[in-house]
């Protein structure tokens, strides 16, 4: 939490003007009992109307300064909110954009982004209404109680005794309802889960005739959410009238005790009708109170939640070096890397070693979950390797400073993602300063330029979020053209062919191959044809290395690559 | 507010089962709010009862605190059982709207659910449904009690001093007014800020959401430049949207509190001049108070109402959304099941203004193997969708064993396929659950063999329980691959006469897929089946080919037929082997 009271610096002004003035005008309203009791017992008795006209202008004036200062304090508080919260999503956001793949895949991507909106509008609102409104009410109930002690020692006792015991009952509720509606929270969770695994699996559930199925399935946790809310909903009803009751047992109280006191002439009439006046203003604001007490539980949370994701440091050190090289391909080097993910008993994969000269292209292949993707992974840091060491122009990587190093690696990743913009804008990623013409090249070498030339505007034509205007066969290439606007002096195609169709994917392997400045080339593929012509293939089985050659060495020496081949291209070929 | 009165109908319709809540809350929340009411008038009457020094009636005062705390006890007891009934009728209402909704998600037609993004229509019966319940639960509470206060304090300030009365009266609007003005001049600053939110959000989504490929391409810095420059935008407008909404209730307190100066005003010198006493100005006053009150109660209120409402008419749009057209009343099933499907003249199209498939004919006699080849965007999968009624043709039929499959029930129809597709789907639950989908009824021993054929046995058993272990949204830390092979387990178990498989082995690496080949051959053998397929070799033993392109079929054959026309298909397997 601490973190995040760091971002209200800058708004320390605000922060204290704010409240200032909010319990400036909160002791106004303290003093508006006062006038009238004095209205009772001076102006009424003696029947002096200008007197009486006098305090009610002190009224009128009170009530003016009063608005003067709420509005000011209204100012100060919105901006300190508003301020906070902006620089607390700038930092949160920056903060994202440095974690290593490690936390992030800890964390899970939707986590991030709900914490980013909607927990920090809670924030926000919290904040607020903290500034605003937290301090006026115990301010007022307490000063109230202050205000009856200098009306009257004995009957004041009457109102810290009611005070304290509204507080107690108000604290208990809470204590109570809290974690109910925790479970009121889970159960809903439970019906968002029911409704979004229908909406996803409609298919294979009317596939296999599962309607009435999953509408009793529903139907119970819907059932359970109603009677949670239902026993949640009767104790928090409670709130009100309970406190309704006190508030108002302390007025008989008072009213009995005020009627000895004026009897034996300790108090006049007025100093008990101010004294019952102030009974009822900590009445309304005691329940206003507990309803911030609620709000603020929530803001809390989400306070927690955010500085949560600020206290995660990248696990990544950054290097010094700068990337040398001359802009043109890069050397590769793997020994003996092993790879664990954190969290993860067993490596991932282990024992890989080879070396591929610049311009030379490596093709890996293996089974799902052989550990191919891991490899590629380590060659532009996105993790770290658990033992031994991968170097690039023989500089172990980890001694690059991070940004100078992916400068000069591409990547395709395994599932397209085109941002929203125009084509040009994403084609840019790659090359910040590329030409119209560098851009029309890498087109080209993707097999993407007829496609996006087709299109009203060609390299303006503007790519819906998620790319949704595209094929999937078509925003492979418009990834695969991004990464190769670049030219850089490493390029990684983590499975990134998918969804090309042969010819397409051949024509894409012969057009790389052709490039003038042919990058050093690693392909990650399940395909036999995609990787068979690279100059090395590394063949990995269960995280293990079990074959490292060209293509004919495999078929010869590597049965698990001539497996592959088989089941691919048929025994007969 | 237009067409708001079809909603308020609707709504109503929800309420109806539960009108003897709704009548007990009304009754009691008048019973609380009018003895809650008459409290300041016995407060004032101790008050008056205060005259000074030795001039005090105790008794008097003792019976009037026995009548109040009778009063209060009554009140808040009326009060909570309010509240309590206008929990019961806002959750029980909203449970029965989210059966309805859920109910017609399971009766709605594939375009609905394919068009529609699913994150929008969850929001409709999650988050909508929420802040229904939410607004009806307020408006059920505040609205009711607060006009009875307003009316009851008007009728009791006006017996007890008619001019005074009418100051207040006459003053009150004063307050709605600045507050109406302030939301008016406000609205579109929030319009604003939500905009400018949307953008924001919508950055997030794309930055965060593909933070890998950001930093893959060390887009950090352009991505807080762009992220930086909405965030201060939208700092500049929130401020100015908050800071002019929360003018609403400093403004409407300074009004309220003229008002109470007025009251103390004139009430002081009707006092003064003997029309009435200080217990009487005292209650005077608290009314004045309360009176107010409920004013802005009732219009935040109507605000939460609206916008509940709104909501409402989301759900209900949801609701009385189309349904697939009924099954027919009296379906005609074929009297086998072999699997003989023959497609006649079948036109169809996802979006009318462009046609996709054009008068497709196809014979598939019982048991035969037929393999669908094609680029992208061909017409593959929609070819499933028609068969599986998933979508109904726009012209020409589909029969199944001589019977045309609108004629027949859907579920009879589905149930004669196994069906496996590349997007796999798992229900959160067990393994086991997930198998023995097709069959609920099958034992251990069957799941259990039907996971081996699919080589799915060995993976399972790896996991934490085993065939009991709970997979989660998603399919939680399975991999595609292994999801894939669950999906097959589930027709290795069910042995529906027909099979459809729609790229089932795309995620599955081509070892595992040649191994459960052999099992895969055995299961189609004399079972009609439709083979949608990338890798060609999965392809080649089918007994007809069929090649698509833009929606026709543009080839027919075996495989080496095919390769001898040198046409399409030819050029697609050709460019496997050669570079």
């Amino acid at each position: 939490m601490k973190r995040l009271l760091k971002f209200f610096r800058g708004y320390r002004k605000e922060c204290v003007l704010g409240p200032l003035f909010k319990l400036l005008e909160a002791s106004f309203e303290l003093f508006i009992p006062i006038l009238v009791r004095q209205i009772i017992d001076t102006g009424i008795p003696t029947g002096d109307t200008a007197y009486v006209r006098m305090r009610v202008l002190l009224m009128a004036a009170l009530a003016f300064t009063g608005l003067v200062c709420s509005l000011t304090a209204q100012y100060f508080s919105a901006r300190a909110a508003v301020g906070f919260a902006t620089r607390v999503k700038s930092a949160v956001f920056s903060h994202v954009q440095g974690l290593s793949y490690t936390e992030i895949d800890r964390l899970g991507v939707s986590t991030l982004i709900t914490r980013l909106t909607s927990d920090i509008n809670t924030l926000q609102g919290g904040v607020n209404m903290v500034l605003r409104l937290f301090l006026r009410s115990p301010f007022i109930v307490f000063g109230a109680v202050i205000m009856a002690f200098t009306i009257d020692v004995r009957s004041a006792a009457t109102f810290a005794v009611t005070v304290l015991l509204l507080s107690l009952v108000v604290y208990g509720i809470m204590l109570i309802t809290i974690p109910m509606h925790k479970k009121v929270q889970n159960d809903l969770d439970k019906v968002t889960g029911s409704v979004r695994a229908n909406l996803n699996g409609v298919r294979v559930i009317r596939a296999f005739g599962l309607e009435d199925k999953e509408k009793e399935h529903f139907g119970k946790a819907n059932a359970l959410l109603l009677k949670m809310q239902i026993l949640s909903g009767r104790l928090s009803a409670l709130m009100n009238p309970v406190t309704y009751v006190l508030i108002n047992l302390g007025l008989c109280f008072l009213i009995g005790q005020g009627g000895s006191a004026v009897n034996s002439g300790r108090l006049t009439q007025g100093q008990v009708v101010a004294l019952i006046n102030y009974m009822s203003q900590i009445l309304v604001e005691l329940i206003k109170l507990a309803n911030l007490i609620v709000q603020l539980t929530r803001a809390l949370a989400c306070a927690g939640r955010i500085s949560s994701v600020l206290e995660e440091e990248s696990s990544m050190n950054d290097g010094e070096k700068e990337y040398g090289g001359n802009g043109g391909a890069a050397s590769l080097r793997f020994e003996n890397v092993a790879f664990r993910f954190a969290d993860s008993g067993g490596d991932a994969v282990s024992d890989v070693s080879f070396e591929l000269n610049a311009g030379e292209t490596l093709g890996i292949i293996g089974g799902t979950g052989s550990g191919k993707s891991s490899v590629a992974n380590l060659i532009p840091r996105f993790y770290d390797a658990t033992s031994g060491s991968v170097s690039i122009n023989g500089t172990d990587v980890r001694e690059y400073r991070l940004k100078s190093l992916r400068d000069h690696i591409a990547v395709v990743p395994q599932r397209s993602v085109l941002f929203s913009g125009s084509v040009r804008d994403n084609l840019k990623w790659g090359k910040k300063d590329a030409t119209d013409e560098e851009l029309f090249e890498a087109l080209k070498q993707a097999q993407a330029y007829d496609f996006i030339m087709e299109k009203e505007g060609g390299l303006d034509y503007t790519v819906a979020q998620g790319g949704s205007n595209f094929s999937g066969g078509q925003k492979q290439r418009l990834a695969i053209a991004r990464a190769l606007v670049r030219q850089p002096a490493i390029l990684i195609m983590d499975d990134s062919t998918s969804a090309l169709d042969y010819a397409t994917d051949a024509a894409l392997r012969s057009a790389i191959k052709n490039m003038e400045k042919r990058p050093t080339t690693v392909i990650v593929s399940q395909r036999s044809a995609s990787i068979m012509h690279a100059d090395k293939i590394l063949v990995l089985d269960a995280g293990k290395p079990v074959g490292l050659g060209t293509h004919e060495e495999l078929l010869k020496d590597c049965p698990v690559y001539r497996e592959i081949y088989e089941s691919q291209f048929g025994a007969e070929k | 507010m237009k067409g708001n009165g079809k909603t308020i109908k609707k709504i109503l319709h929800y309420l109806k089962p539960y009108w003897f809540f709704m009548l007990c809350s009304v009754i009691f929340a008048a019973a609380s709010s009018l003895l809650a009411l008459y409290l300041p008038v016995l407060t004032g009457e101790a008050v008056d009862l205060l005259l000074g020094k030795g001039k005090v009636d105790m008794d008097g005062i003792a019976a009037i605190i026995i009548k109040i705390a009778i009063l209060i006890s009554l009140s808040a007891a009326g009060q909570w059982i309010m509240n309590a009934c206008n929990n019961h009728v806002a959750y029980c209402s909203v449970r029965d709207i989210r059966q309805s909704a859920f109910e017609k998600l399971q009766r709605l037609p594939l375009s609905y659910l394919d068009s529609h993004a699913a994150g929008d229509t969850m929001s409709r019966m999650i988050a909508d449904v929420d802040s229904f319940a939410d607004g009806l639960l307020m408006g059920f509470t505040q609205f009711f009690t607060g006009l009875l206060t307003i009316g009851g304090t008007l009728v009791l300030m006006l017996m007890i001093h008619k001019w005074v009365a009418l100051t207040v009266i006459v003053l009150t609007p004063l307050s709605l007014f600045v507050a109406a003005f302030i939301a008016k001049n406000t609205s579109s600053l929030f319009k604003a800020q939500s905009k400018t939110r949307a953008v924001q959000t919508g950055i997030i989504d794309e930055m965060t959401g593909n933070i890998k490929l950001v930093q893959a391409f060390s887009h950090e810095e352009e991505a807080q430049a762009l992220f930086d420059g909405n965030n201060e935008e939208l700092g500049k407008i929130s401020l100015k949207a908050i800071f002019f909404s929360s003018l609403t209730n400093p403004s409407t307190r300074f009004v309220n509190n003229l008002i109470y100066a007025m009251v103390a005003l004139f009430g002081g010198k009707a006092v003064i001049d003997g029309l009435m006493g200080v217990g009487q100005l005292t209650a005077f006053l608290s009314y004045a108070n309360q009176y107010t009150k409920p004013f802005n109660e009732i219009s935040g209120v109507m605000t939460e109402l609206q916008n509940s409402i709104t909501c409402a008419g989301r759900v209900f749009e949801l609701i009385e959304e189309l349904p697939e057209p009924e099954d027919p009343a009296e379906p005609e099933e074929p009297e086998c099941a072999e699997g003989a499907v023959s497609i006649k003249n079948v036109s169809f199209s996802y979006d009318k203004s462009r046609s996709l498939l054009t008068d497709l004919n196809l014979e598939v006699p019982a048991g035969k193997r037929i393999a669908i080849v094609g680029p992208t965007g061909c017409g593959k999968t929609t070819l499933i969708n028609l068969l599986m009624r998933f979508y109904d043709v726009d012209a020409g039929s589909i029969e199944v064993d001589g019977k045309d499959i609108r004629k027949r029930s859907r579920r009879s129809l589905r149930a004669g396929y196994g069906m496996v597709l590349q997007e796999t789907w798992l229900k959160p639950g067990t393994i086991k659950e997930n198998i023995s989908l097709g069959k609920p009824e099958a034992t251990d021993e069957e799941i259990e063999e039907a996971a081996r054929r699919s080589h799915a046995h060995s993976f399972i058993m790896q996991l934490k329980d085993g065939y009991d272990t709970v997979i989660g949204e998603d399919g939680g830390q399975l991999s595609q691959g292994q999801k894939q092979l669950i999906c097959i387990s589930r027709i290795m178990l069910s042995l529906p006469p027909m099979l459809i498989l729609d790229e089932a082995t795309s995620s599955i690496d081509t070892r595992t897929e040649m191994k459960i080949q052999d099992a895969f051959a055995k299961m189609m053998q004399g079972r009609t089946s439709f083979i949608v397929a990338h890798r060609l070799s999965t392809i080649k033993e089918a007994d007809t080919i069929l090649v698509m392109k833009d929606g026709n079929i543009i080839e027919k054959g075996r495989h080496a037929e095919l390769l001898e026309q040198g046409g399409f298909y030819s050029k697609l397997y050709r460019s496997q082997y050669e570079m």
